[in-house]
């Protein structure tokens, strides 16, 4: 496959994106990311694309905590990856802290690998069952060669104490860890480098309730140390609700709406996120006949043959022939709060 | 009142080289006809154990069972295999958590669904399929003649969960057992699954034991709450109860830990400290001792003698050495306050911002 076309070299050096100060740690505009889809096997030819990123621009100020929302296939997750540049974008700009890293090759990543770490969604994959942990958690200082003032391994144990784990663990192996010590290992590892951004993917959903709240009161502890800006994402909305400062809620690829963690959950203005969080379960037995539920008919459409216009006329409610032709551009509907909607509720 | 399922003692061990596993450990609960139970709790607490118990699954394991599982006035625990196999998919039957795994992937959705069908009921081939059809309809499943010959790969998860459903209803069963029927399910289509389930337990007049480490999915659709510890139940009483006013520490601890829509962004949660205990070493007396904030307030008793159920309430059991009046005073002073939406007081944001 050809290298994507280039581009950035002309465009201004302070995009603004929609949500954001302009001086943003990060700024996204237009990121796009299509998987190709190819038919034979010796003449390999490109059938299709899965637009699983189509268009997203938001920007994160320091110290905030973004979060990301959507069900599964949305492409929260190859956003996380995109922003790391674990992928390569097919279309879009990147710019992290001033520097455009849209298309930095591999070699030139590594100066910005210190800065942007990844928690990852599975504490038993994301874990090299051969390495100790000292291994594991020391490995970001032997990769960028840096030099730690009293060794590696004092600077290990002192990111072990850090996120609450022992650090006389040192020499042990993650199979001797429950899957909330093992999440606690790779958020060590991520904190090695003192990252200014963590894009965390589902930091919490593999784990039970109870651990579940230690996880979070520990990278909220770790952002008021470390002026950590996070990225977080997940399909848990209670999860988001309690930690993040603004939200984008995706659906198909698409920002469908981008607000203050507190005006999206009180007001939300897209049918989806009113469905969305009309369909989440409350954990109060007494609600049951007060509530109101939406009940969305059918499955989330395939990423490869998005319906036109509007992405997600075919299951809203509201829609009408113009949701059917035009696709509604995220518009700031109230100071902070964008939408992309022809209809949206709550005005 | 006659239950319908009465479980009494229940202890479910598997020997391993590590030592003796006590999965489920003295485990007793009832459920009515036509009632819903919601078992909580969270991984290797028991509570797929135990329901893998009732359904007689644990036969040809190393388990050890011991204790009485009494089904329609039938102890399946001395019941022979044969007399299980008869009653398993036909009086109970079960919806697993993977609707991917669980489904044969070389047979069509409407053979899978008729196979179920035709072991206990001798009818033919095509009235088995006009029944086939017809479960497919009901639970939901658009132009289900046609997409009764379609494999499993060719529905999504929410769909394949719905052929489960309705594979699991086909015999009319007095107890269906959905063991975490939506974690794999994103929440749009949990909504939908969650409100099938209880739509036709009701015009099937079946109990429900719904298994779930949601408390939320429980408020939703269980009557009563049994909470599980370490093979063990530590609260059992009806929702509102259970959750209007937990009566263990360990209860509280649940509904601290979870961040919860209703509540502001900023309020800390309130973990639960340490992690579960290991199941070949729970600790003596009370298992949730370790972690529990209050077990020094009973004088040394939850460290030596095993806490048992006994009632806090009219049918609202609890198994801790806490004194009432302790208790009561911890709940209103220290636990109520910080869970408010849980709390007695009648809250107004559950729905709020929700049309």
């Amino acid at each position: 496959m050809s290298a994507p076309p280039r581009q950035g070299a002309t465009t201004p050096a302070t995009p603004m994106a929609p949500g954001g100060p302009a001086d943003a740690l990060l700024a996204v505009t237009g990121l796009r990311k299509h998987f190709p889809v190819t038919r034979g096997i010796i003449f390999r030819h490109q059938v299709g694309a899965v637009q699983a990123v189509d268009g997203l621009g938001f920007s994160i100020a320091e110290g905030e905590t973004f979060g990301l929302v959507g069900e599964s296939g949305c492409g929260k997750t190859t956003t996380g990856r995109l922003l790391t540049r674990l992928l390569e974008p097919t279309g879009g700009r990147i710019v992290f802290d001033g520097h455009d890293i849209t298309h930095l090759r591999a070699g030139q990543m590594r100066p910005l690998r210190r800065s942007v770490q990844m928690i990852f969604q599975d504490p038993y994959s994301s874990l090299n069952p051969r390495h100790t942990v000292g291994a594991i958690v020391g490995a970001p200082f032997r990769l960028q060669r840096v030099k730690t003032e009293r060794g590696i391994k004092r600077s290990v144990q002192d990111l072990l104490e850090l996120v609450g784990l022992n650090p006389e663990h040192y020499n042990r192996y993650p199979h001797e860890f429950s899957g909330g010590q093992r999440q606690r290992i790779g958020i060590a590892r991520t904190l090695a480098l003192r990252p200014k951004l963590i894009v965390a993917d589902e930091p919490v959903s593999a784990l039970d309730v109870s651990i579940q709240a230690q996880v979070i009161n520990l990278l909220e502890d770790l952002q008021d140390e470390f002026g950590l800006t996070y990225v977080l994402i997940a399909h848990d909305l209670a999860v988001v609700r309690h930690t993040a400062d603004r939200v984008a809620v995706m659906y198909l690829g698409k920002i469908v709406e981008l607000a203050g963690s507190a005006q999206l959950y009180r007001r939300p203005r897209h049918p989806y996120t009113v469905a969305l969080l009309s369909a989440v379960p409350s954990p109060d037995p007494g609600a049951r006949g007060r509530r109101q539920r939406i009940r969305l008919s059918g499955d989330v459409p395939s990423p490869l043959n998005p319906p036109a216009g509007c992405r997600f006329h075919t299951r809203c409610w509201k829609a009408q022939e113009i949701c059917r032709t035009t696709e509604p551009p995220l518009a700031e509907l109230a100071p902070g709060h964008h939408a992309a909607c022809h209809f949206p509720e709550n005005t | 009142m006659a239950e319908l399922l009465e479980v009494r003692d229940l202890r479910i061990h598997f020997p391993t080289e590590d030592g003796l596993v006590r999965a489920v450990d003295g485990l007793s609960f009832g459920l009515g006809g036509g009632r819903t139970l919601g078992i909580v709790g969270e991984s290797g607490s028991g509570k797929s154990v135990t329901s893998l118990g009732i359904l007689g699954l644990h036969e040809g394991t190393s388990a050890r069972i011991s204790g009485e599982i009494w089904l329609d006035g039938e102890d399946l625990v001395r019941a022979a295999p044969e007399r299980i196999r008869d009653l398993r998919g036909n009086k109970v039957a079960m919806i697993f958590q993977d609707p991917l795994s669980s489904l044969h992937p070389y047979y069509s959705v409407g053979d899978q669904v008729i196979e179920a069908y035709r072991i206990h009921n001798r009818v033919g081939k095509k009235a088995a399929r006009a029944h086939a059809i017809e479960m497919l309809d009901r639970v939901g499943i658009p132009q289900a003649a046609a997409r009764a010959d379609d494999y499993p790969h060719q529905f999504s998860g929410g769909m394949r969960q719905r052929v489960m459903i309705a594979m699991a209803l086909s015999c009319d069963p007095k107890l269906l057992i959905a063991d975490e029927p939506t974690t794999a399910l994103d929440v749009t289509v949990q909504a939908q699954i969650l409100d099938l389930i209880a739509d036709l337990a009701a015009e099937f007049g079946s109990a429900v034991i719904i298994i779930t480490h949601d408390l939320g999915v429980v408020a939703e659709l269980a009557d009563d709450v049994l909470v599980m510890y370490a093979g063990k139940a530590v609260e059992y009483g009806t929702a509102e109860d259970v959750f209007t006013h937990p009566a263990h520490p360990y209860t509280w601890g649940l509904l601290g830990s979870m961040p919860r829509l209703d509540r502001e962004r900023g309020e800390r949660l309130i973990p639960i400290k340490g992690t579960p205990p290991s199941l070949i070493n729970v600790p003596p007396g009370c298992s949730f001792r370790p972690r529990c904030r209050y077990a020094d307030l009973t004088g040394g008793r939850s460290a030596a003698e095993v806490p048992t159920l006994r009632e806090t309430g009219p049918g609202h059991l609890s198994a801790c050495h806490l004194a009432a009046i302790q208790r009561r005073r911890i709940w209103a002073e220290e636990i109520s306050p910080r869970l408010e939406g849980a709390g007695q007081a009648p809250q107004a944001h559950a729905g709020e911002g929700i049309i």
